[in-house]
């Protein structure tokens, strides 16, 4: 038993250290996930570890995968979140990537893996409903068969940043009469079908993230069926597994908490700088210590992966407490930077932008990104949703 | 990275798994500890033959060439029979300090009799006043010719009573709380002057208040530097706690065990408890809470050999987050066992007791949070 990285690891995080160095661009540096990022923002990291082959390191070789281990998995996105880089979207590498690869046709892989690959097809997710969110398998939206075609119909909800997106994979109950989970089909949908609309949802930290997507009589092609009729739920399933292995976000909080060392030095309490405030300085040590021992955990699940084992029940542990550090973390940066976390974006108004924000650069997000994050113990099946799973595959209950 | 047990770890832990499950089920338990011993010998002896009180030491030293992992794997098991006899105050705490500071003489003297099993220590650190600082003390060794001359009083010396030997920490200079002044030293507890007041701990384990009066010691009884033993008190302690940890994870895995198979059992408006969803998610986060301790147990345990910040804030964080969970687990498990929870009967309620008493031990949760304050 140790903690060490072997000497070719070490040799590993050299070189991705110094790729990142060299091609990450400059004015995305230290941006990670805001609220005012443009389309281009988010794809210019996918597009150049495209052309490197590094875009989807999780995928099997044969699609493009890099064939790196778990441990250099986690050495590569450590080193991301070192500088705080704006990620490959998950939707086509992490969810709809894998689907098709693992359960899709020959045509479906030729078709979508590669524009996925390159970040030259933006992809959105198709699953909760108004009347469907941890429920899922209670959804309405329905794929009709007609000819050679699914005619759909539906609203869909959380579409997260579908105001991008080229293509999308849904969740549409293609029999009625079947049992909640067994009528369920996993369709693609090119987004510019007639009959798509989709509306944004204006979200607390003022931002577009998620929308409506309305569809009426969508005619989808029966070539863009995942896997078999009425068996998507196990494909969404499994997204969902391989959605949560990723989720922990461990080497990103990490960041956080420097950043949020940095903002407790500077900012004064008392006539000292905060850090040295006992009552704070405790609640970041705290926040340290269960993010040391999500770490741990973390590199216990990847071990087992190494060894063979798949993203088990497990991963439902990462869910929850990944996202309570992460939002935690962002409440401890709010606290941080006290009275400026309250101007609304910086105090600059949308008549005159070329106002210099008021207070500190680093308080200028901190209410916003708060706000946002909270919704990741909502997302991905909800915390409570990671509960029964334990308590169904752990604890046996 | 490594997250694997050796071959000879795994034997070790079905070995004492055997042992605990064969030799300690709870009613020969019960009976032992409230027997006027308070433990079992014969088990000390067995542990010798079968080699776990060696394991720690190196082979040059007398032991089996094992290291933290091993004491590691030893405790997590006797967490889980809660096993009494005094593993920790010997094999880590006393034989720590001779292995890492020892002359060959004390080595020879005293790491050979606690691997046969000869001989058991206990540690007395603690003192009325000192609470978890160990250099507030207020036992005192001054200089006598070419020895010593020992007084003072330490408190709740865990395996006191069983030991015929003492780990000492007494000041030889300087002021109160200060970090230099602080020396280790190993005698027997029949010294002339030493008395000692035996009692029951209420998680089933034996204590004595230790009281030195004019207690002469030869110059050879000082382990390490004279004045200078803080440091390696830390050391030690810090390896005592890694491996207290493990105790306590296994005293959690058996407790969260107890109870989710009580909820199968137990039925309420006609349904096992364990059919309700707030029951559950309780028990999942008992579940999520042990193996965040187990995760920080590692830690601790393997940075045990990093330097001295590193280690620190490791052990540190383990036994705030260990400690954290061990009070969730306790509560929650009594809680969930309903009124069975609070009876001497069910073995539920001594887990809860056991992984009570864990917090005080060596600094609890408020001192540790502190200490990774100050190294952060």
């Amino acid at each position: 038993m140790n903690l060490e990285f072997t000497p070719e690891e070490q040799a590993f995080r050299e070189e991705v250290r110094a790729f990142i160095a060299e091609n990450y661009p400059k004015h995305l540096a230290d941006f990670g996930m805001r609220e005012d990022m443009a389309r281009e923002d988010f794809l210019a990291w996918h597009k150049i570890l495209g052309k490197k082959g590094w875009s989807v390191p999780a995928w099997p070789v044969e699609y493009g995968g890099t064939g790196w281990t778990p441990t250099q998995r986690y050495i590569w996105s450590e080193e991301n979140a070192r500088i705080n880089a704006v990620m490959p979207l998950p939707f086509g590498v992490s969810m709809v990537g894998p689907v098709i690869y693992t359960f899709g046709s020959e045509e479906q892989k030729a078709k979508h893996l590669p524009g996925i690959r390159s970040g030259e097809v933006w992809w959105c997710q198709g699953y909760s409903e108004p009347g469907a969110g941890s429920d899922l398998a209670s959804l309405k939206t329905t794929a009709v068969r007609d000819g050679d075609h699914y005619v759909i119909n539906g609203q869909k909800t959380w579409t997260t940043l579908a105001q991008y997106a080229d293509w999308g994979f849904f969740l549409c109950r293609t029999d009625p009469s079947a049992k909640a989970q067994e009528g369920i089909s996993f369709i693609l949908v090119d987004m510019k079908t007639p009959g798509v609309e989709v509306k944004p949802i204006k979200l607390l930290d003022g931002g577009y993230e998620v929308n409506e997507t309305w569809l009426t009589d969508v005619r989808v092609p029966v070539e863009n069926l995942v896997g078999e009729e009425n068996k998507g739920w196990t494909y969404a399933k499994f997204l969902l597994a391989h959605e949560r292995s990723g989720i922990a976000g461990v080497a990103r909080s990490k960041r956080g908490i420097e950043k949020l060392r940095e903002i407790a030095a500077n900012e004064t309490a008392y006539g000292e700088p905060l850090i040295k405030d006992f009552d704070f300085a405790k609640k970041v040590s705290q926040l340290e210590i269960d993010l040391a021992a999500l770490e741990i955990t973390e590199l216990r699940t990847l071990a087992g992966e190494q060894a063979g084992k798949g993203p088990g029940p497990e991963s439902s542990i990462l869910k929850i407490k990944g996202t309570e550090i992460q939002q935690r973390l962002t409440e401890l940066t709010l606290e941080a930077v006290g009275t400026y976390g309250a101007p609304f974006h910086g105090g600059v108004s949308n008549d005159n932008t070329n106002e210099h924000p008021v207070g500190p650069d680093y308080a200028q997000h901190a209410a916003a990104t708060y706000f946002n994050m909270r919704k990741t113990s909502i997302y991905g099946g909800s915390n409570e949703i990671q509960r029964n799973i334990i308590t169904k595959m752990i604890l046996g209950l | 990275m490594d997250f694997n047990f050796t071959e000879e770890q795994e034997m070790v832990r079905d070995g004492l798994s055997r042992l605990v499950r064969e030799q300690y089920d709870w009613e020969t338990r019960r009976k032992a500890i409230a027997s006027g011993a308070g433990w079992r010998p014969e088990i000390w002896s067995q542990l010798a033959e079968l080699g776990i009180l060696g394991m720690p030491f190196s082979e040059a030293d007398g032991g089996f060439g094992g290291g933290a992992v091993d004491s590691m794997v030893i405790m997590e098991e006797f967490g889980k029979g809660l096993v009494v006899e005094p593993f920790i105050p010997t094999v880590v705490c006393a034989g720590g300090f001779l292995k890492h500071a020892g002359t060959a003489a004390q080595k020879e003297e005293h790491i050979g009799a606690i691997v046969s099993g000869e001989r058991v220590y206990a540690f007395a650190y603690a003192e009325p006043r000192g609470r978890y600082d160990y250099a507030d003390l207020e036992t005192s060794a001054k200089k006598d010719g070419g020895g010593y001359v020992l007084n003072g009083h330490k408190a709740v010396v865990f395996g006191a009573p069983w030991a015929s030997h003492l780990v000492v920490t007494a000041r030889t200079s300087g002021e109160r709380r200060d970090p230099s002044g602080v020396s280790v030293f190993v005698l027997a507890k029949d010294t002339a002057g030493v008395t000692t007041r035996d009692y029951e701990t209420v998680d089933g384990r034996r204590a004595s208040e230790v009281y030195f009066e004019n207690v002469a010691l030869p110059a050879e009884a000082l382990i390490g530097t004279e004045g200078e033993g803080l440091p390696l008190i830390e050391l030690v302690t810090d390896e005592a706690i890694a491996a207290l940890c493990a105790e306590a994870c296994g005293a959690m895995k058996v407790a969260h065990a107890m109870t989710v198979e009580y909820s199968r059992q137990r039925k309420q408006f006609g349904v096992p408890i364990g059919k309700f969803q707030v029951l559950q998610h309780r028990m999942v986060d008992m579940y999520t809470a042990y193996e965040q301790a187990v995760s920080l147990t590692y830690l601790a345990t393997l940075r045990l050999g990093a330097d001295e910040t590193e280690r620190k804030k490791a052990v540190s964080a383990a036994k705030v987050g260990v400690g954290q969970a061990a009070r969730l687990i306790g509560q929650e498990a009594v809680q969930i066992h309903g009124g069975n929870g609070v009876t001497d009967e069910y073995a539920i309620g001594h887990y809860f007791k056991r992984l009570t008493i864990f917090d005080s031990e060596f600094g609890n949760v408020d001192h540790h949070l502190k200490r990774h304050v100050a190294l952060s």
